[in-house]
């Protein structure tokens, strides 16, 4: 990265940024601008500003159907958007492949689990390093010295990640036959081995109890405290978004209503009705 | 040093087919096999190459396609004609590898310029295509009198000889195993487990589905020579989508990304109807018969339920260690 440009007058930034104090006057990890998407005439998001800073935890809230999920596919180009720009350490991610865009250092999990179901958790969190891993195909259909040393490297490097989410002895394991919880957090370690410089998790605590939730939430932090990587997720767990995320979104039918920190949100009174309906009504 | 388990499954791959060949190559040079057993053993050995190329693309990637014989066409024809030409020019030791090369390469290129319109499309459409595709090539390939039409081209040298076989049948299950335990090969498996992951793994759809059916195009263009030069001449009826079938049903019965159960596959499937043949009218019921039989012992739950329990019953005979998390269902392994 141009190290160069990290200076850049925050200026062009449109929205409101949810910027920590420590990142003030850096160029943001993730930039969104005025990004929408239409599904034929319907307008599913519009006028989308958002900028996550370095290392910040970020967190998109909204009721079921806001758009949330479609944002990150739009993020990932599994959506192309209608409008607006995405960019990635200031590099716009416009017309570029999902394969590319992870490239780019932007990484997601799903909300439904999609693992490599037949593979071993090892195999799983190789694919995630795939374009880490360096060996041509020569050296893939031969074994060559240099295939040898290649997954050696990368299965130290698969047990050290996994040991960041506790799940090193799991890894010979078959993805598929894993507790939920640890599918989910499996998927969370194969985005990481992408080595992102922004992680993007789609409702990572869905379906854990509130035991596991708490440890996702230390292991997020732990996360992003040793790859210093920033994270975006959606939540419908309060406890965990508001005990995490150090700014917040919130998104109702497509748009953006509320941003700021946890305090603000809770107090907002839009937020309140967008989640529990009007007063009286 | 503890060997790994998927280490173990290919070393024991390796000396079955070993095994056999070498058992097989002493019968023969002794002169112990019938006339109509010898003859099978170079067709068997094609089998076994184009089921495990096969394998490849709808094993391993998980898309079905059913042109796969267009391909061995393809191989046939481009090698046994530079055999012909090169049949005064070049001694066998150096014109026979180098027509395989020919054939399987040829072939390879057909793979590419069949793969890219062809790869967009999945599933059914995808099948259906490449059916269209391997007819396509088997009638230009019938109205080009440069290439013998209707019947045939002939004047190649039966160059083909089981020991050559048996090397081509290694060096391709050298090639997919291997590919199987490396990263172009994850990639391709991960493919055939979740798409969108995959692609959220970076991984590029387009050159990875591309490169396994290259590579299986490529394996069965060399098949292909292999069947050019065993034979006085071949014609394009003898590629047509049948074939296809016959070598699809061989990589389903082996269990699809098992390379080892496509050898297996691939023998019994070949030897079966030959072996049949004092039943006459009955000849095919009965492989059809057999074909359901192999098909629910494979996938019913209840026979893989069986398996399983006697799987773990001859492991804790042998060794009381702790059982291992992935046990070689015939899945991605070997």
């Amino acid at each position: 990265m141009n190290r160069s440009v990290e200076r850049t007058p925050m200026v062009e930034v449109p929205s409101n940024a949810i910027i920590p104090e420590r990142d003030l006057g850096k160029m943001p990890v993730l930039d969104i601008r005025h990004l929408g998407i239409d599904f034929g005439g319907l307008t599913a998001v519009d006028d989308f500003n958002l900028t996550v800073g370095r290392t910040e935890i970020a967190g998109l809230i909204g009721p079921n159907g806001a758009g949330k999920t479609t944002v990150f596919n739009m993020l990932t180009n599994v959506y192309q958007p209608t409008r607006g720009s995405i960019l990635v350490d200031g590099n716009a991610t416009q017309g570029k492949s999902t394969d590319q865009v992870v490239k780019m250092g932007i990484a997601r999990t799903f909300q439904n689990i999609r693992l490599f179901g037949s593979m071993s958790v090892m195999d799983n969190v190789k694919i995630g390093m795939h374009t880490h891993i360096r060996y041509n195909l020569f050296d893939s259909i031969f074994h060559t010295p240099r295939y040898h040393k290649g997954e050696k490297l990368s299965r130290a490097r698969v047990l050290e990640l996994l040991d960041v989410f506790g799940m090193a002895d799991m890894a010979n394991h078959v993805a598929g036959s894993l507790p939920y919880g640890a599918q989910r957090r499996l998927e969370i370690v194969r985005a990481l081995a992408t080595e992102p410089k922004i992680i993007l998790l789609d409702e990572p605590a869905a379906g854990m109890n509130p035991s596991e939730t708490a440890e996702l939430m230390n292991n997020i932090r732990t996360m992003r405290d040793e790859f210093k990587i920033s994270v975006m997720l959606i939540e419908h767990d309060m406890n965990l978004v508001m005990g995490i995320c150090e700014g917040i979104c919130v998104l109702n039918y497509g748009r953006i209503i509320a941003k700021g920190t946890p305090e603000e949100i809770m107090s907002n009174p839009e937020v309140i009705e967008a989640y529990l309906g009007k007063k009286g009504a | 040093m503890k060997l790994k388990k998927a280490t173990v499954n290919k070393l024991i791959t390796y000396l079955m087919v070993i095994g056999m060949f070498t058992a097989i190559y002493i019968l023969n040079e002794g002169g112990y096999l019938s006339r109509q057993l010898q003859k099978m053993l170079v067709p068997i050995c094609i089998n076994i190459i184009l089921a495990i190329s096969l394998n490849i693309t709808v094993g391993f990637l998980g898309e079905l396609t059913l042109g796969h014989a267009a391909f061995m066409s393809v191989g046939a024809y481009s090698g046994c004609l530079f055999s012909i030409a090169m049949k005064e020019t070049l001694p066998m030791a150096a014109r026979f590898p180098l027509a395989m090369l020919v054939g399987g390469l040829v072939a390879a290129v057909f793979g590419i310029l069949v793969g890219i319109p062809v790869l967009r499309l999945r599933g059914d459409y995808l099948a259906i295509v490449t059916l269209a595709f391997g007819e396509i090539i088997r009638n230009v390939i019938l109205n080009i009198d440069f290439f013998g039409g209707a019947s045939g081209l002939k004047g190649t040298p039966r160059d083909s000889t089981f020991l050559i076989a048996a090397i081509v049948v290694l060096i391709t299950m050298f090639v997919a195993m291997n590919l199987q335990s490396s990263r172009h090969g994850r990639a391709i498996m991960a493919i055939r487990d979740n798409r969108i992951a995959a692609e959220s793994a970076g991984i590029n759809l387009t050159y990875y589905k591309l490169l396994a059916f290259v590579l299986a195009a490529f394996f069965a263009g060399v098949a292909g020579v292999l069947y050019g030069h065993n034979l006085a001449s071949i014609t394009p009826d003898k590629f047509d989508y049948n074939r296809s079938i016959e070598i699809l049903v061989v990589v389903v019965l082996g269990g699809l990304g098992s390379v080892r159960g496509a050898i297996i596959a691939a023998i019994i499937m070949y030897i079966l109807p030959e072996y049949l043949r004092f039943m006459k009218d009955y000849r095919m019921l009965i492989y059809s018969i057999v074909l359901i039989l192999m098909m629910l012992l494979n996938s019913s739950p209840a026979a893989i339920a069986i398996k399983t329990r006697i799987r773990e019953a001859l492991s804790g005979v042998f060794k009381k260690s702790k059982k291992t998390a992935i046990n070689g269902k015939g899945g991605s392994e070997a």
